[in-house]
Order: C-alpha cells, then structure tokens, then sequence
C-alpha cells in the first residue's frame, strides 16, 4: 500500500512510561524526519494528489530463467538479489531442477500454495518448479523434495517478520523420514545429515523467495535474528520412543508421512528426566524461564523418554499435562508480558476460559502459564544421554507429505 | 560463456490499487476515532495522543476504541467508526 498515510514513532512503545509516550508524540517522524503530529494530522486532512485519488493496478510479470555471464557471476546475482541465506547455494540450472522434479508425481505447473511475510502483506503464490529451484538451491535431492514440498503447502512461512524474530520448526514423520535419509539418531539436531540440513533450509529459502522476500527492514523486522532460520527440521525417533509419534497425536495414522510445524525458536533450554537429582525442581526452573506467551516443544533423547515411562508417565499425555500443572509463573509477571497483554487478554476479557481465571488472580497469586494441549512432546536422538530441551514453539499445523509423493 | 538458471522468486499478485478515501478540509469539530489494536502499551499511548489533541486541538473530539483482538478485524467497532466518526487513527502496526 505505498500510498498509505501512515507516521512513525522513533521507537516501540513497550515499557515506555506514559511521560516518553508524549515525547514521542511531540517528537519527529522517524521515517520522515518532520514533527511526527504534523505527518498525522496531514495523513487525515491533508491534500491528496491524483496518483492518490486514481489508484493503481499493476502486474509484476515473472521470468522463468535468468541470465548470468558466467557461474561466478550468477551466484553473485543470487547474493545481490537476496535470493540466498548468505551462504553459498547450488544453482539451479534446467538440469538440476528436472532431477528435482522427478521426486514428486505432481506436475511442475501445478500451484502449491501461497506464502507472505507477515499477516497483513500480500501472499504470493507459487508453483512445483518454483519450489524444486528452491530445494536445488538448497543442496536437496530429490528423495528430500515430497517433504519440502509439504512444508511449502503448509501456509507457514520460515520467514516471518515478527519483531520477535520468529523462526519455524519443523518436525518430520512417518515412514517417509527414514526413506529420506533423515537422521532421527545420533546428532539429529547438528549437522550431520544432508536430509536434516537441506530440507530445514530448502524451508527457508522457499520461504523468503516464494513470499516476496525476507529483507531486513523491508519484509524481515526481527530485530535479533534467529539462527534456526538457517535450518530446523528434525525427524522423530518413532523406532525407539516409548510413545506415539507426534503426528499420530495430531490425527495421522502412525504409517502415513506428516510434517508439524511451530514458530518460534526463541529460547532452547536444558529439561531434566527422572533419572536426574531434583528433576522436578530443575523442570519447574526451566519451565519458569519460557517465555509465557509459546507452549514449549520438549525434544527429549530416547533414554529421557524411557525413564519418564519408568517414573509413571506411560504416554506423552501424563508428562504434557505434568508440564502444565508445574509450569508457574506470578499472575502479575503473566500479564506483564507483552505478546499475552496483546493476544491473550482480549481473549480473557471476553470470559474465554482459562485465561479469564487467569485475569481474574491477584498480582502474586500463581498461574499455570500453559495449557497440556499446548505442549508438544518428540522424542529425537541417540539414546546415549537422558537428555531433553525446552523449545519456544507454538504449534502451527500438521501437513502431509505423501500426496508430495 | 552465459549461464541460464531459474529465478527462485514466487508469482506476485496483480496489485489492485485502491484510490484513498476523500480526506476532510479540516478536523475541527469532527470525530476521530483512536483505534487500539492492542499490542503492548498502545491503550497507554492512545492515551496520551488523546491528551495532546485535548490540550493543542481541542476543537476534535477523540474517542478511544480497540479491535477485539491483535491482527483480527472488529466489525462492530467498523460499524460504529463508520456511523459516528469522520476519521481514524489506528495503532500501532508492525
């Protein structure tokens, strides 16, 4: 909307005092640099030129293909352009994407879906072909591209700009993760498989090209960065996890192929299994850290797992709902945050439940910080440590893979 | 020797440009609307934007209303804007 009238404060306004509140006001435009009431008032009463008053409409036609002198020269044109994650790519040449394309029985024409930035920019669409020059990019193969073709048809983007600087996960299953060459063992989460690294970032190159973009101050605002934007996408170990799979706990059946989705990524935190000295203590810790405003996603080590089956939680159900009831945080402290004083609050003030019981307790008064469904549970690695995470990572969805097939 | 490769980009909708809507002559006397989408401390700065409007344009009236919810259309609060107001100030955005 480059007509829009719009006026920029010199900073955000979360935890300014209403006394720097006023001097925002009586201060300058950031962006134009003239007293920003001026540029309000003008953007409500001010003269409107024709450009305003005719409206546009345009098309932004796309070429197929483009040109470079020489090999160099293209991955020069690639970097310029934005079209990369700042690290080097394989270019995606006729030849190399005809290989891609033999991955999936779909058509290259065929539209997979429709991406943008944020919420309120416009979603771009795309096609097979543009997704599998993505995953070539990306150093993906074709028994990778049914997967990174469901992460592309998920309507999540990898790049959302969010202040917050967001970041998708993506946790992979069902039969497809070993037939992939995925890594569910041993390192699963470093990189130490070509499955794991390239499909995570064929996710967020697809993203930021098939959106319209992932540019700082332009479509990206997330002021710190994340680095699992470079690549987070993680099998499940189902051969070795005492409990169903996550997908089965989102509707599939355990021999179909799915990829769930999160946002968020902004904290990892150490958990504790019931082998562990006080790992109650230790989990209420870590749970009092998260950040109240996203569910986390526990990736527990197969051997974590098992000794939480031993210690009386024979499904993921009996540890998500441990989780939640231990989970504790000041009412006060709740509120004070602000992603939940901006989404959660309307929701409490309209007498939707649990939030409105939360609203409702004194400043110190505990709250539980999370509901059990909220909570996601996958079992990831090598069985060689009772070793767990805590992720920051809302639950977005759950695709499947084999119509990608 | 020249290189051919694929442009990684998506398809961009056609842009259908809207002409913006006619603005007043002058704010005085009129209604404006302050329109919360409520992201953290933006009640407080409507506020204070109420407040200087009081204080160097007290010819406007300002009224304060929020949307429901963050990122979710109001069509009640559209409704009563539309009715009631001449002008609209919403914020903050991201």
């Amino acid at each position: 909307m480059p007509r829009m009238r719009q006026a920029y404060l010199p900073g955000a306004i979360s935890g300014r005092s209403a006394t720097e509140l006023t001097g925002y006001i009586e201060g300058t435009d950031a962006v134009s640099g003239r007293p920003f009431m001026d540029e309000l008032l003008d953007a409500l009463a001010g003269r409107l030129d024709e450009e305003d008053l005719r409206g546009s409409a345009y098309e932004r036609p796309r070429q197929q293909l483009v040109e470079a002198a020489d090999e160099r020269a293209a991955h020069a044109l690639f970097l310029e352009n934005r079209w990369t994650d700042g690290l080097p790519i394989v270019l995606p040449t006729e030849e190399r994407v005809r290989e891609m394309l033999a991955g999936t029985s779909r058509r290259p024409d065929e539209v997979v879906g429709r991406l943008a930035p944020a919420k309120f920019r416009e979603r771009w669409e795309f096609t097979v072909e543009k997704v599998a020059v993505n995953a070539v990019m990306a150093g993906a193969g074709p028994e990778h591209f049914p997967i990174v073709l469901a992460l592309a048809s998920s309507g999540v983007t990898a790049r959302m700009s969010s202040l917050t600087s967001m970041a998708a996960i993506a946790i992979v299953n069902g039969p497809i993760r070993l037939e992939a060459g995925m890594n569910t063992g041993m390192g699963a989460m470093g990189p130490y498989s070509r499955a794991n690294a390239t499909i995570g970032r064929a996710y967020g190159l697809l993203s930021q090209n098939l959106q319209g973009g992932s540019v700082p101050g332009e479509t990206y605002m997330g002021t710190l960065g994340n680095n699992y934007a470079y690549t987070a996408a993680f099998p499940e170990n189902e051969e070795d996890s005492p409990w169903e799979p996550l997908h089965v706990q989102h509707g599939f059946r355990p021999d179909e192929s799915a990829v769930s989705l999160f946002l968020g990524g902004w904290y990892t935190i150490s958990g504790a299994s019931p082998r562990r000295r006080h790992w109650e203590e230790i989990l209420r810790g870590a749970l009092r850290a998260c950040d109240p405003a996203f569910a986390p996603l526990v990736v527990m080590d197969p051997t974590a797992a098992n000794d939480f089956v031993e210690a009386g939680f024979p499904g993921k159900d009996d540890v998500r709902a441990w989780l939640a009831r231990n989970g504790r945080m000041s009412a006060g402290e709740y509120w004070s945050n602000g992603v939940v004083r901006a989404i959660l609050r309307p929701l409490a003030l309209a007498g939707e439940e649990p939030h409105a019981t939360r609203y409702r307790a004194s400043g110190d008064e505990p709250v539980e910080i999370y509901d059990a469904g909220d909570i996601n549970i996958a079992v990831i690695g090598g069985g060689t440590a009772n070793a767990s995470k805590l992720i920051a990572a809302r639950y977005e969805t759950t695709v499947p893979v084999d119509p990608w097939r | 020797m020249t290189i051919s490769v694929y442009d990684p980009r998506g398809y961009p909708p056609k842009v259908e440009g809207r002409s913006l809507a006619p603005r007043l002559e002058s704010l005085d006397g009129k209604v404006v609307y302050l329109v919360i989408a409520p992201f953290d401390n933006t009640d407080v700065f409507m506020e204070r934007l109420a407040a200087w409007f009081k204080e160097n344009r007290p010819q406007v009236e300002t009224r304060i209303v929020a949307t429901e919810a963050f990122g979710q259309d109001s069509p009640a609060m559209r409704a009563e804007i539309e009715a009631s107001g001449d002008a609209a100030v919403v914020g903050l955005g991201l």
